[in-house]
């Protein structure tokens, strides 16, 4: 059964466009073969390698809001009503101020990522709170380039920063409105000035109600689903959830902080209650995927790919989170760690959606740690993950939840490990006598992400990571050799 | 100057093989691959791929009209299995569709029967089974045998060096087009057009001069797309010949990854022995070379590694012989520096080893032992102008190594579980093609009537600058602005008989032919210059600047007149030269000779910080002095340091071909293969160049391509260096890569 190709509006650089397309055709796809805009590249169409980066513009509460996304994963269906810039459409009679740095800094070799880098140096002009070196570099951590070895590049962003900064200080209002600014200093062509009133020209038809009997398939982020099966979507009948603003958001409701399960990582990472209640979650998060990948994938996106290695499922679990499933009509709620019944099973129904996560709000002394070690540090699968919730009274562990990824069929809650330090002062000997209960709790096996061995030892080294960061007096090195 | 190419780039206007328009009517190939590593076939059954609604064609081998054939070195690899298998992903069928779903709906349908047999992975296993793709090969200078007794000590080792994938990003690809000729135009993302042509024309069975093979540029190549753009190239040839419609393959990056081959893994058994000082006295190395299930190019990298067994060394006594191992993994193939990196790897090691057994520190060891003037190396070539030790001196001088040094030992005095280490990694490559035959290149140049230029030669832009060092080149030689000239595709029907672009040559050999080409162009033009300023027949004539200058002083001529008369007196525009590498030989039966016209010198300082609770690190710095002569691009070549760079660091580093069991590749996408990105690159890579001219190279310049890359090698024993300082009884094992796993279980061991 083919999908129901849709009517999807909306404007492709300079040009308004109306299509029936079906709704799952991905977005490279559509611009390489349909448009014959082959300035975006396809080099691993699994959102690694950054080649096919566009700009989405969407238009929220009127106000125009540009991300960068990889379009090897977005669905036709997540563009409708929204701007879609290509490097075909920055480009301008002359060479914009990024376009130039490129050539003069010597940043495009191959040139087959080129674009690619430029579409996200542009983000960054775009969206960025700052225009400082770090995060031009966050920016563009998401592309690869085999020629340059990043140097160049690096020089690129440099320079573009040390301009920026520059006009931004002669000019105050530039942050204010950022798109006038950016056209004023030709980055962006002037047709961009009336994209926001176009967009909200755009009408669209009401979106059907809600019924989850009649799709067979939940599309949020699509950041997985599009790599392991783009083949199965185009013949399948899609929702896709990130349309349900009920289901986006993070709240604050008696003493319980609820995040929606289509609130995206990017999202959580900025959010100010959690950068509030988790002073390092910027620093966690930037381990997880690229800026691009973390704008789509989801919170519940996340869990019920029902990965191991999951990073949001092992930081929450740690944090004792409850999800609430529902199928439409029913509701039901349960603790995440209790979700995973096996290898990429879960304890829901196929007609089931996550509808939110939510943890109790830490309260007094407590102390928490994110860890996620992989073979390249940024934008890479853990090998291990773990996080641990702690709070301590007169040096003896009260209360503590420790959650690890990657050693065993499921996510793990740490629950013996738990129960065994409960009560406890941690010491090189406590270390030593939890180690092996914890390495009773876990089964990992050997992979590409890393030998049984490995993974043992990484448990092992996590931990103490866990208390030499939390209780830095507690243990010492010769616990380790 | 400005650079045609990246501007191209930076607008996303520069059209690669998957970019070209489509002409009407073309069809999709995709290919049907053996899922098992070795066996035959019992039984194939395509009727219902063949039933499939938009498949047009099942290629199989018995549909070749030709020879069923794309070794290149020797003949050992058909393009479509016939009856035996040896590699997973091996092709096996051509599913042409009009759609890619199609074709792919296509190879889904195809049934295979096959009995398996015993598959080797290891080379050292390959080798005592006797499946060897050549016979050994021995380089050898002194008598080892009667050296080692005068040796105060001997360090003996083994090292493994991995196999790394190319990561090209744009994939191979290519298009083929019937012609009215019953021959074929193919667009082929590949460095070696002729090569080619060549293997299409033996499988269709055609003349070579049907066969026409263009190249618009590449995304990235590495030496993967030297041989290992051929086959693919040659199946949409066979399919479009068969079809007489256009037909596209475009492998997806998992494909590519399967089906294509890696730099080799080596396992190596190294000798060294010296004195007490420190001065090496004899080097005994025999290299396994993981050659996979083909030749490929095995035997010519195999060569190579021969060739740089001492790296920027003197040792007077050396045996070294190399095997090319025939194991059942796809064939393994070029990649930039080609086989010399892991000769310089297995000598590292054992100067490493030797001293730590010396108690002395790694850098008076490779210090001593640099190469000078009039030594001969293991296989005759005696050294002439060697700056291994201009690098040396100026790279420990101006990087202050004593206060590297010191900051180091401070950092780790006071950090338990966070250390850093650097190494010095001394480099000299040799520039020519390795088989001297290749050594050779033409150029087409033509003066349009307007004054414009037109330039093809056997180049292939791949993002190394090359259109934009010939370009500068005919410039130089005209005396005409950049901006006139431009390069063009690499195309078999404008030049015949192309060497692959590789080896670092590219500028080196196209460049002087242009330079030659555009010179006799000069002449006649200077020629007509003379006669119409009825100049006397002492006068000089010269063109720069777009202006025609008598005596050294301008004339009214300029570029655009000389040309227009030169037209009407029916002079000739046009040149063609050809140019071949003066002085270079080699002789295979006593593996002696001078097959180098110069070397690369240079020398690196890589740091490292090592966090010894997770086994992770980053690279903090390389810096480098280098060798490039009279650099001919300065921003082109430290861009060629820098990613030879990084590339070096990843082969030593996060980059780790897995496979399971049976041979499958596990790390088959870039989810889980890991190049460096933007963080993993070192956070400083400082540059100088030793700035000597090159008397023998293009307007004294040297070849950039592949040196660079061997500075990588430096982070491995950085890291080990760091490791030492956390765990000083560190029992050394030499295994590249060094992934944050290997790090942390021999910390913990």
């Amino acid at each position: 059964m083919m999908s129901q190709s849709k009517d999807i509006r909306f404007i492709l650089n300079n040009e308004n466009i109306s299509e029936y397309l079906n709704p799952t055709l991905i977005v490279l796809d559509y611009l390489r073969k349909k448009r014959k805009l082959t300035g975006t590249k396809e080099g691993c169409r699994e959102g690694d390698c950054g080649a096919c980066s566009i700009l989405i513009g969407e238009s929220i509460c009127g106000k125009i809001n540009y991300k960068v996304f990889n379009s090897c994963l977005l669905p036709m269906g997540e563009i409708d009503k929204k701007h879609v810039v290509t490097i075909e459409g920055l480009n301008q009679n002359e060479l914009n101020i990024i376009q130039k740095l490129f050539v003069q800094e010597g940043a495009a070799q191959c040139g087959f990522c080129t674009p690619g880098f430029v579409i996200a140096l542009t983000g960054f002009l775009m969206t960025s709170s700052d225009f400082s070196d770090c995060k031009a570099i966050e920016a563009i951590a998401g592309n690869l380039c085999r020629c340059t070895g990043y140097m160049a590049i690096k020089r690129v962003a440099i320079k573009l920063c040390e301009i920026f900064q520059a006009l931004t200080e002669s000019d105050p209002a530039a942050h204010n409105d950022r798109i006038s600014f950016l056209i004023s200093s030709k980055v962006l062509p002037t047709y961009f000035l009336d994209i926001e009133k176009r967009l909200n020209q755009i009408t669209s038809e009401s979106q059907p109600a809600i019924d989850n009997q009649c799709e067979n398939i939940f599309i949020a982020g699509g950041t997985d689903i599009f790599v392991q099966n783009p083949e199965k979507l185009k013949t399948s009948k899609p929702l896709f959830l990130l349309n349900k603003f009920e289901l986006q958001g993070i709240w604050i409701k008696e003493n319980t902080c609820f995040i929606g399960a289509t609130t995206s990582v990017e999202e959580i990472k900025q959010n100010p209650v959690l950068q509030d209640l988790f002073p390092n979650i910027v620093t966690y998060f930037n381990l997880v995927a690229s800026a691009p990948i973390r704008f789509r994938a989801t919170l519940g996106g996340n869990i019920t790919n029902a990965s191991p290695i999951g990073d949001m499922t092992i930081f929450f679990i740690a944090l004792n989170a409850k999800i609430s499933l529902t199928d439409g009509k029913n509701h039901r709620e349960m603790f995440l760690k209790d979700l995973f019944l096996d290898y990429k099973k879960l304890d829901k129904h196929d007609e089931e959606i996550i509808e939110w996560l939510c943890f109790p709000l830490p309260q007094g002394d407590y102390r928490f740690h994110f860890e996620k070690i992989s073979k390249r540090k940024h934008l890479d699968i853990a090998t291990v993950n773990s996080a641990i919730f702690l709070q301590i009274k007169d040096n003896i562990i009260q209360k503590i939840d420790i959650s690890m990824g990657g050693v065993a069929p499921t996510p793990l809650y740490l629950s013996q490990t738990v129960e065994f330090l409960k009560n406890k002062k941690m010491s090189n000997r406590v270390f030593d006598q939890v180690i092996k209960i914890v390495q009773s709790e876990i089964s990992p096996i050997s992979d590409v992400r890393g030998s049984e061995r490995y993974k043992r030892l990484l448990a092992r080294q996590i931990l103490f990571i866990h208390f030499y960061k939390l209780l830095p007096d507690s243990l010492s090195q010769e616990v380790l050799l | 100057m400005k650079n045609s190419e990246a501007i191209l780039h930076v607008k996303g206007e520069s059209l690669f093989v998957d970019d070209i328009p489509l002409q009407h009517g073309t069809l999709y190939a995709d290919l049907f691959v053996s899922p098992i590593t070795s066996g035959e076939i019992t039984h194939i059954d395509i009727s219902s791929a063949t039933n499939v609604d938009g498949v047009m064609a099942v290629l199989l081998a018995n549909d070749i009209p030709g020879k069923n054939q794309i070794g290149n070195i020797i003949e050992d690899e058909p393009l479509l299995v016939d009856q035996k298998i040896h590699f997973i992903g091996q092709p096996i069928a051509v599913v042409v569709g009009n759609s890619p779903e199609t074709a792919r709906q296509g190879l889904n349908a195809i049934h295979i029967e096959y009995e398996k047999t015993e598959a080797v992975f290891d080379p050292r296993i390959a080798f005592s089974a006797g499946k060897l793709i050549s016979p050994p090969r021995t380089f050898s200078i002194g008598d080892t045998e009667k050296t080692w007794a005068k040796c105060d000590i001997i360090v003996e080792g083994q090292c493994e060096t991995g196999a790394q994938e190319h990561v090209y990003l744009e994939t191979q690809a290519a298009y083929a087009i019937p012609k009215e000729n019953g021959g074929l135009k193919i667009y082929s993302a590949t460095q070696a057009a002729s090569g080619v042509q060549k293997i299409i024309a033996h499988v269709l069975n055609v003349p070579m001069n049907k066969i026409e093979v263009d190249v618009p540029r590449l995304g990235g190549a590495f030496g993967g797309k030297e041989d290992q753009a051929t086959a693919w190239a040659c199946m949409v040839a066979l399919a479009s010949f068969t079809l007489k419609r256009p037909v596209k393959i475009c492998l997806t990056r998992c494909q590519d990854m399967c089906w294509t081959g890696k730099r080799h893994p080596y396992s190596s058994d190294f000798k060294m022995g010296l004195t007490k000082e420190g001065l090496i006295l004899a080097y005994e190395v025999t290299f396994y070379q993981n050659a996979g299930a083909h030749a490929d190019l095995s035997p010519a990298i195999l060569e190579r590694t021969l060739f740089h067994t001492t790296n920027t060394y003197f040792v007077p006594n050396v045996k070294a012989t190399g095997v090319s191992c025939r194991t059942s993994l796809p064939p393994n193939t070029a990649f930039r520096g080609f086989g010399a990196p892991q000769a310089m790897f297995v000598f590292e090691a054992a100067l490493y080893k030797a001293a730590n057994r010396l108690g002395k520190k790694v850098r008076e060891l490779q210090k001593m032992n640099l190469l000078q003037d009039n030594k001969v190396l293991p296989y005759g070539m005696i050294v002439k102008n060697s700056r291994a030790k201009k690098c040396w001196n100026r790279l420990v001088k101006e990087y202050d190594i004593h206060k590297i040094e010191k900051r180091i030992q401070k950092f780790n005095q006071v950090n338990p579980f966070v250390k850093k280490g650097i190494a010095i990694m001394p480099v000299c490559f040799g520039i020519s093609f390795t088989s001297t035959f290749l050594n050779q290149a033409s150029s087409l140049v033509h003066v349009y009537l307007d004054g414009s230029v037109g330039i093809s030669t056997a180049a292939v832009e791949m993002g190394q600058g090359v259109k934009n060092k010939i370009k500068k080149v005919a410039g130089q030689t005209l005396g005409i602005h950049d901006e006139r000239i431009r390069i063009e595709s690499t195309n078999t029907v404008r030049i015949a008989n192309m060497s692959p672009t590789a080896a670092s040559t590219g500028a080196d050999l196209n460049g002087q032919a242009t330079k030659m080409a555009c010179l006799m162009i000069v002449d006649r033009l200077s020629r007509l210059a003379h006669t119409l300023l009825n100049a006397q027949k002492a006068d000089s004539i010269s063109l720069k600047d777009e202006k025609i200058y008598l005596n050294e002083n301008q004339t009214e001529i300029s570029w655009e007149n000389l040309v227009n008369s030169a037209y009407f007196a029916r002079i000739s525009l046009s040149a063609q030269a050809f140019y071949a590498t003066p002085h270079i030989f080699f002789d295979k039966k006593v593996e002696k000779g001078k097959p180098f016209a110069y070397f690369v010198y240079g020398a690196s300082i890589t740091e490292v910080t090592l966090n010894c609770l997770r086994g992770n690190y980053y690279i903090n710095s390389v810096k480098v002095i280098h060798d490039a002569g009279t650099s001919l691009d300065p921003l082109i070549d430290r861009g060629q340091i820098e990613g030879g760079i990084v590339q070096g660091i990843g082969w030593n580093t996060c980059e780790e071909i897995i496979h399971g069991h049976d041979g499958q590749l596990l790390s088959k996408d870039l989810t889980t293969y890991k190049i460096p990105d933007v963080y993993f690159a070192p956070h400083d890579i400082q540059i100088k160049f030793l700035d000597i001219p090159n008397t023998l190279g293009l307007y004294s310049s040297k070849a950039i391509g592949e040196p660079p890359f061997l500075y990588g090698i430096g982070a491995y024993f950085a890291l080990l260096n760091a490791m030492k300082a956390f765990r000083p009884e560190l029992n050394m094992e030499f295994s590249s890569p060094k992934t944050p796993e290997k790090v942390l279980l021999a910390l913990y061991e």
